[in-house]
């Protein structure tokens, strides 16, 4: 191999160059905005109903995964997965609603707080059987806590529904602070939250650690156990941050709320670019992806495809975003892998 | 020769402990089952009556013929939570060709639906062995694809038992050699089963991938060959299970077996196959399947427990069965270590 070969991204003035580094750096949120404005540019042809002005009002139909979504992240950041969200959505939803409503009754603020704790009861559950049967597979475990959850929501509610909040309560789900949306208002000051926790503190620097390698962090005196107790108990918090958005906007509550959740939020985090083998992804691309899954989604509801056939666009989507960049095609956008000349291959 | 006096009270109880390894957690597994067993004839005599006990085995025969499917998936270190969209894929296509065709012959349509599913789990090995994408993605999409494509060709429309020939739901009802049809198609998928994971070089090297993917290659066995082939057996036990079912149920419907993949998951696991790959037995498997189908058929028969904490109490064995395996594991690779004189 000759010395003197030149690396096309050396070449240029030191502004390109920085543009170049930047745009390998962030091609995969890049792409995710191209896709996003392709998905306007979609819903856009397809329905007459889809306007600029409409969609602070759309924000509020999936916003509520969103906040999943940035929990999820960590969740999956480390190398775990957490299957039992969509149920720890339903039961604190539940409780909420049954516990406002039962007896005397408690006041809906202290029911939202109810809320909170049983859905980080529920996440925490989840974190420490985990830490204390470390051999046993995240996705094992989240999926029998899934059918716990949600069978515990049935027993409390049986196959009624539960509702009759106070009147300030639909606010929260539709209700507009200022010119935003105060779900949108939500999301956002918890996206900064979350981001700022993941990308500037030593606890998300440790996240990725773990999720690179938690051998090596062990050894290295991380506390392994608590980061990933902890993400759980984030996970199931935030589930009922969204039970209390998605209650909010329903008006009332059921056993079978936000089924299959789980499908939407791991697609959006996936699509985001994190990987799921952990360590890998940045809260940016999390964020896109959120508005993609949830704008097709809202653009293809409003010419009327059944919900199935969304599943599917979903579910197509959630591979590809997986396949892409293991795909050959998939190796030019992201990162030249160093080739090996014929000379030497012979 | 001198030193086997001295050596053979020490060989003796390693042998021994061995043997009590390897055969505990079956065992185990057989004592749960015979106590609950016990626990429900007591709560309700209509457990142990041959027609519920006929009932229980062919409602169980279709979760063993996937779990066997589910296991040789998690052999290799995989998981395939797309089987009931299989199910319902290739059970709505052969009901909608059996209705359309009153005259086809059962067994053509079980090929179909054996055909069917295996396209169906060899699209999504493909997806895990070829292009790497982790199984639990791969096929928690592909599941929502299949899932979204019953619904495109069925139109959202059941195919109802009327409009299903005799000679099709037969393959449930009927039976050959006294045995009903579902459970011996069951005992003939898991002596396969046995056989091929025991003596055979392709199950063998289900083994090999699953406990380590780097030495299997090394040792010139393609792994990717046998993850693929892994989901393709599962995708034509679901396809054929997917058959069963509509014979079955006699009703073919989009949202059928709607989260039924927990179940074969769980039957695998509480059956002692590890999740990371490469181990479990046949055996054990079946033992999980009957625990299942115990809990699946046990529950609406006990009057004190209601409709609604039926999920509950399922989800709560499920999970105390996976925990208590995984405490006897330990409990079992403990002694193994303690038994070593290092």
């Amino acid at each position: 191999m000759p010395m003197n070969a030149i690396d096309p991204r050396g070449v240029g003035s030191p502004l390109v160059k920085g543009a170049r580094s930047l745009l390998s750096r962030y091609s995969w949120e890049i792409m995710l905005l191209i896709i996003l404005a392709l998905t306007n540019a979609l819903n856009f042809s397809i329905s007459p109903y889809y306007k600029w002005g409409k969609l602070l009002d759309a924000t509020n139909l999936f916003l509520d995964k969103g906040f999943l979504a940035m929990s999820m992240t960590l969740v999956i950041l480390t190398g775990y997965i957490d299957i039992s969200v969509a149920s720890t959505v339903a039961l604190s939803s539940v409780v909420m609603a049954v516990s406002y409503n039962a007896g005397a009754g408690v006041p809906m603020p202290l029911a939202m707080v109810i809320c909170l704790l049983t859905g980080a009861a529920c996440g925490a559950f989840n974190g420490l059987i985990l830490v204390k049967f470390s051999e046993l597979a995240p996705m094992i475990v989240t999926l029998a806590t899934q059918i716990v959850y949600r069978g515990i929501a049935l027993i409390i509610l049986e196959d009624k529904a539960a509702g009759k909040f106070p009147s300030w309560y639909p606010n929260l789900g539709w209700g507009y602070a200022g010119v935003f949306p105060v779900m949108m208002a939500a999301f956002f000051i918890l996206f900064i939250v979350f981001a700022f926790l993941l990308h500037k503190t030593n606890y998300g620097r440790t996240v990725y650690a773990v999720g690179k390698n938690k051998l090596a962090c062990r050894f290295s005196g991380i506390n392994v156990d608590r980061i990933i107790f902890t993400n759980f108990t984030l996970n199931g918090l935030m589930a009922a941050v969204t039970a209390l958005f998605l209650t909010s906007r329903m008006g009332s509550t059921r056993p079978n709320v936000a089924n299959a959740y789980e499908m939407d939020v791991i697609a959006m985090v996936v699509l985001g670019g994190v990987s799921t083998a952990g360590g890998k992804g940045r809260m940016g691309g999390v964020l896109i992806s959120i508005f993609i899954v949830g704008l097709l989604r809202y653009g293809l509801g409003l010419i009327n495809i059944n919900t199935q056939v969304l599943m599917m666009v979903v579910g197509g989507l959630l591979v590809l975003a997986v396949a892409i960049p293991e795909m050959r095609f998939g190796s030019l956008i992201r990162t030249r892998k160093p080739t090996v000349p014929a000379s030497v291959k012979a | 020769m001198t030193s086997t006096p001295t050596s053979a009270p020490q060989r003796r109880p390693e042998i021994l402990s061995r043997i009590r390894i390897g055969s505990f957690r079956e065992l185990g597994l057989l004592l749960f089952i015979a106590a609950l067993i016990i626990i429900v004839q007591m709560s309700n005599s209509a457990f142990l009556t041959p027609k519920n006990v006929s009932n229980l085995l062919t409602n169980t025969a279709i979760i063993a013929v996937l779990s066997v499917g589910m296991f040789v998936v998690i052999l290799t270190g995989g998981i395939d939570l797309s089987i009931g969209a299989n199910i319902a894929f290739t059970g709505m296509v052969v009901a909608l060709h059996v209705a359309a065709a009153p005259t086809l012959h059962p067994l053509i349509a079980m090929l179909e639906g054996l055909a069917i599913g295996i396209i169906l789990g060899a699209i999504v090995g493909a997806l895990v062995a070829k292009v790497h994408v982790l199984p639990i993605i791969a096929s928690l999409g592909m599941c929502y694809v299949f899932r979204g494509a019953v619904f495109l060709i069925s139109g959202g429309k059941w195919v109802s038992a009327h409009q299903m020939p005799e000679g099709f739901k037969a393959i449930a009802t009927g039976s050959t050699l006294w045995i009903n049809n579902l459970v011996l198609i069951a005992v003939v998928v898991m002596l396969i089963a046995q056989y091929v994971l025991s003596s055979t070089r392709v199950g063998r090297r289900f083994y090999a991938v699953g406990s380590n993917a780097d030495a299997a290659r090394i040792s010139g066995i393609s792994g990717d060959r046998a993850v693929w082939l892994a989901y393709v057996v599962m995708g034509g036990l679901a396809g054929l299970a997917g058959v069963l079912w509509v014979a079955k149920f006699a009703s073919a419907q989009p949202d059928t077996a709607i989260g039924y993949e927990v179940n074969i998951i769980a039957a695998c696991v509480i059956g002692g196959v590890s999740i990371n790959g490469g181990s479990g037995k046949v055996v054990g498997v079946l033992l999980g399947t009957m625990l299942i189908g115990i809990i699946n058929n046990a529950l609406p028969l006990i009057s004190s427990v209601s409709e609604f904490s039926k999920s509950f109490i399922q989800g709560m064995i499920i999970l105390g069965a996976v925990l208590l395996n995984t405490a006897v594991k330990r409990r079992g690779d403990w002694r193994a270590l303690a038994a070593r004189h290092i």
